[in-house]
């Protein structure tokens, strides 16, 4: 009893030992998680802290410069940008969750089936992966929303779908390479049945790159949607949504008024920067190859 | 090579039905739809029957399919017109500006590509991977704002973005379509600068948007192709560095770097849809965000098919330039 929880703190303090020798190692990781961590809080608590309501109008405040009180100025309608950009944080990062999250599971399901069993269930998914990559990704998206109709939730279903492939090609090529494994075999051979195998044995070890893909693909779905919103699909005024403001801000540039458009885009910057170096970050650390 | 002709087949098999499963999934009764608002039942049963969609689905596709080999994509509701012509109207737009950005954002990326493989950890080799990371962060469409901002409010050099021509300037006589191909043949001059100057935020644009993912590619495959050992022995040969670099290095490192490239496109082809709409470009990207905007379902869905076959067939060709490139690469052999 007491060799097993000694041997299982010592493996979970290399573990750890092995973060801290990575973040160590590149600060630029260390730098994306606490970029990242800090939007998480934004998403989580900055509706309630933010100075102003992101939706109240006042007209005799309209299309100010950014000052000590409206840090990021006010649109032409009065409402404080700053709070309105801070707010917008839960609803992008939602959309990207919930639609990366949801071909997680899709191509998880999809990419495991077809790496296992193979056959002509893996010729007919490739086919429709191949048919869905033959689109360019966001004007697919742009048609799926056209004729499912121009919700929040068709957004992140389309983005969903156009992820899908991704993630089912990576499951299945790692589930492919260990179905006759040794450990696959032992496994069978103890009496686990065929779906107890896939689900508890071989799954596992497609995660870590899995994850990698997963923060990637969070960057790229908050574009997505950001995309979709400012050509007017989805998100609807006046709810707060980078993608939105940026369109809303575009009418005014032309006239100097930059802030409008300029902060919501930083912000988007910001998050899908983040997103893209806690990828790499995180490569660094499944990557066995760098595991020396 | 009609080996490889032929395995696009299925894909484009693949992309006809989905693009006809969209066009049925329309939010509500289609019927309902286009007999409008004021429509009462009767009407709708008849505009039921006019559509086809009293048939079977089976029946509704080959006609649909029957439709679209006689290049029939339905009516736009909003311009009045076929939307196949309306599409070929605006093609040219659209070509012009993904194919200038691609042409810049390939004479920027591959020669930092290279620069930066052969001279590992100096500057040039840290600008590619800023520029890789920030390239790929970077929202189209908030890059277009800020460009005409700093260049169209701020310095006052770029035009205002409204389009593929300012008001002054005629159109030039249509011949390609490509407004600098145009005014080119006919020798205007004068047109073929100003549709220069619209041209080159745009085109800037979307080159930002593309240059990551090519630069990064390039110098990857440099890399790979200066570390292998047939560089080594033409070094050993005496062979110039010249040579070595772009003759035997660039040859081998070009096959993925062509491969990205046709990834590029699909983005590229993606972001058009944002840039135009930014710079009011009159393609086919801002005529399906219209079309979306007043629910013209058909022009939209005619859109979504359009760049999928275009991109099928852009991959064929790159796919045919693999044995140009590489004759090593032969498909009869697979």
């Amino acid at each position: 009893m007491t060799d097993i929880s000694t041997q299982k703190t010592t493996r979970t303090q290399g573990k750890f030992d092995h973060l801290i020798y990575v973040l160590r190692e590149n600060p630029v990781t260390l730098l994306a998680f606490i970029m990242f961590a800090f939007i998480i809080l934004s998403a989580l608590v900055g509706p309630a802290f933010v100075p102003y309501d992101p939706l109240e109008t006042n007209a005799s405040r309209a299309l100010q410069a950014p000052s000590w009180k409206h840090w990021f100025g006010t649109d032409s309608v009065g409402r404080d940008v700053f709070s309105r950009v801070i707010v917008a944080t839960r609803l992008d990062l939602s959309i990207s969750v919930a639609a990366v999250a949801l071909s997680f599971v899709i191509g998880s399901i999809l990419g495991s089936i077809a790496g296992y069993w193979g056959g002509w269930l893996d010729s007919v998914l490739n086919r429709f992966l191949d048919t869905i990559m033959a689109f360019p990704l966001f004007v697919l998206a742009m048609g799926i929303v056209a004729a499912l109709g121009n919700t929040i939730e068709n957004i992140i279903y389309a983005t969903a779908i156009i992820n899908v492939p991704f993630y089912a090609r990576l499951v299945r090529a790692e589930v492919n390479i260990r179905r006759d494994a040794g450990f696959v075999r032992a496994a069978k051979l103890a009496g686990n049945s065929d779906l107890r195998v896939l689900a508890m044995h071989i799954f596992p070890n497609a995660l870590p790159p899995m994850m990698v893909q997963v923060s990637l693909n969070l960057g790229w779905a908050i574009l997505n949607a950001a995309g979709l919103s400012f050509i007017g699909l989805g998100v609807r005024p006046p709810t707060p949504e980078w993608g939105i403001m940026v369109a809303e801000g575009a009418n005014f540039i032309v006239s100097g008024e930059w802030w409008l458009a300029v902060f919501p885009g930083l912000w988007l910057m910001f998050a899908v920067f983040t997103f893209n170096l806690l990828g790499d970050g995180l490569r660094d650390l499944v990557d066995p190859r760098k595991r020396t | 090579m009609s080996l490889r002709a032929a395995q696009s087949i299925p894909v484009v098999i693949g992309v006809v039905i989905i693009s006809f499963l969209l066009t049925r999934a329309l939010p509500g009764d289609p019927a309902v739809y286009f007999a409008g608002a004021a429509a009462d039942e009767a009407s709708i049963a008849e505009i039921r029957i006019a559509l086809g969609l009293d048939k079977p689905v089976i029946q509704q596709f080959f006609i649909y399919v029957g439709d679209l080999l006689q290049g029939d994509m339905g009516q736009s509701i909003s311009s009045g017109q076929p939307v196949a012509s309306d599409l070929a109207n605006r093609l040219p737009a659209s070509l012009e500006l993904t194919l200038v950005a691609l042409i810049l954002s390939c004479g920027i990326s591959i020669p930092l590509g290279i620069l930066a493989a052969t001279r590992p950890g100096t500057w040039v080799d840290h600008l590619c991977r800023v520029l890789v990371t920030a390239g790929v962060s970077l929202p189209t469409f908030f890059t277009g704002i800020v460009l005409i901002y700093l260049f169209y409010y701020l310095l006052g050099i770029a035009p205002s973005p409204i389009g593929h021509l300012d008001f002054i300037s005629l159109d030039p006589d249509h011949i390609t379509g490509f407004y600098l191909i145009d005014a080119a043949l006919i020798g205007d001059w004068e047109t073929w600068l100003g549709a220069a100057k619209q041209l080159i935020l745009p085109a800037i644009t979307l080159a930002l948007f593309t240059l990551a993912p090519i630069a990064r590619m390039t110098r990857a495959a440099m890399l790979t192709a200066l570390s292998s050992d047939f560089i080594r022995t033409a070094r050993a040969a005496g062979l110039s560095n010249r040579k070595v670099l772009y003759v035997y290095a660039f040859r081998n490192a070009l096959l993925p770097v062509i491969t990205t490239l046709g990834m590029v496109f699909s983005f590229a082809l993606g972001a058009n849809v944002l840039v135009e709409k930014v710079f009011a470009w009159p393609g086919i990207g801002s005529y399906a965000v219209e079309a979306l905007v007043v629910s013209d379902y058909a022009a939209v869905q005619g859109f979504v098919l359009a760049m999928a076959l275009m991109f099928v067939a852009l991959n064929l060709v790159i796919d045919l330039l693999y044995t140009v490139v590489d004759p090593r690469i032969g498909f009869v052999a697979k």
